[in-house]
């Protein structure tokens, strides 16, 4: 009477079940699983980003006391001259030329010209690591010399400090990071470990360093310019 | 693995981008150096943060010639955080004009104790 469809009869229960269940054949992103992997998690990243972002607006907008002009904390005397966020003009330079170097990266990646990605990979990290270096200037400048505090500077609203050690601190956290995923992955290319599964995962670390980037243009904007 | 087509690229293609990040980036910090004040800064600071975003996305993570269920897979979900920003706008505003009314110094000046 009741006899069970084929596909019932091979569905298993309990744990096994559970894994076959998700691992039935059923594929949505057309694209190698670790890169659909990479923009799940640059997904999770948006929101952690956002979110301390959004939390920077809501300090920002409900103290009564005067924020601290950013264009003036962030100015360096350079030959007698004070100019506004040079420092922070130049590390946005240096990330778009790092995110142009990585781009092209992929690109000879997929061509398979290995020397020219190891070159390009290096010069990537390079310029990351040099982003992090200005950052940890910039952050000795303003702790030693400015005496600003996670909870008081001199120059107005005591948030000010949490908000930027927070922001700043997670994005150079991410750089960094990027720096040595890149160096890994760029020495791995160089011993030819991926001349049989292919080259996806140099574009999958290019979504990473991206990002980053990505990252940065929102907080140039919404920290340091407005 | 040429799942989105990124080998056929002409490097050509990239060189610009970078040029045209480049010069947007320059122009929000022109925003800055020449101190544009009030809706005019922040507009403009907008629109140069999401053209160098759009670029970025778009050509160098190269979304634009990803397929639609993978674009809107990652592009939909961030779109609820314009709920979230709207509410602590919101809430941030309250907060300023109750601390406004209740914290604020009195008109009399307090008789000094140090």
């Amino acid at each position: 009477m009741s006899m069970p469809t084929p596909e019932q009869a091979i569905l298993k229960s309990g744990s096994e079940g559970a894994v076959a269940d998700w691992a039935s054949d059923r594929e949505t992103f057309h694209v190698p699983w670790g890169k659909a992997m990479m923009w799940i998690f640059l997904l999770s990243d948006t929101f952690i980003f956002s979110c301390f972002l959004i939390g920077y607006m809501t300090v920002r907008i409900s103290t009564p006391v005067p924020w601290p002009i950013p264009s003036e904390v962030f100015a360096l005397t350079i030959a007698g001259n004070s100019i506004p966020l040079v420092l922070i003009a130049i590390m946005t330079f240096i990330l778009i030329t790092s995110s142009g170097t990585m781009a092209m990266a992929v690109n000879f990646a997929y061509r398979g010209d290995r020397k020219k990605v190891v070159w390009l990979m290096a010069a990537t990290a390079l310029l990351g690591a040099s982003f992090v270096g200005m950052q940890a200037f910039e952050w000795t400048k303003l702790i030693v010399e400015e005496g600003v505090r996670p909870w008081s500077n001199p120059m107005g609203a005591a948030q000010f400090g949490a908000a930027f050690f927070m922001i700043t601190g997670f994005h150079g956290l991410h750089v960094t990071a990027g720096v040595i995923y890149l160096s890994i992955v760029a020495r791995k290319v160089h011993r030819g470990d991926y001349e049989k599964k292919g080259y996806a995962i140099v574009e999958i670390a290019g979504l990473y360093w991206h990002f980053v980037d990505l990252v940065w243009v929102f907080i140039f904007a919404f920290f340091y310019l407005w | 693995m040429s799942d989105s087509a990124t080998d056929q690229h002409p490097i050509a293609l990239y060189l610009w981008i970078w040029l045209l990040l480049f010069v947007l980036s320059t122009f929000s910090y022109l925003v800055d150096y020449f101190n544009f004040q009030g809706y005019l800064r922040w507009s403009l600071i907008l629109l140069f943060m999401f053209l160098k975003a759009g670029l970025i996305i778009s050509i160098f993570m190269h979304m634009a010639w990803e397929r639609m269920a993978l674009i809107t897979a990652i592009l939909v979900p961030p779109l609820c955080l314009l709920v979230f920003l709207a509410l602590m706008a919101i809430e941030g505003d309250y907060t300023e004009s109750s601390r406004l009314l209740f914290f604020t110094a009195p008109e009399i000046p307090a008789p000094m104790h140090h």
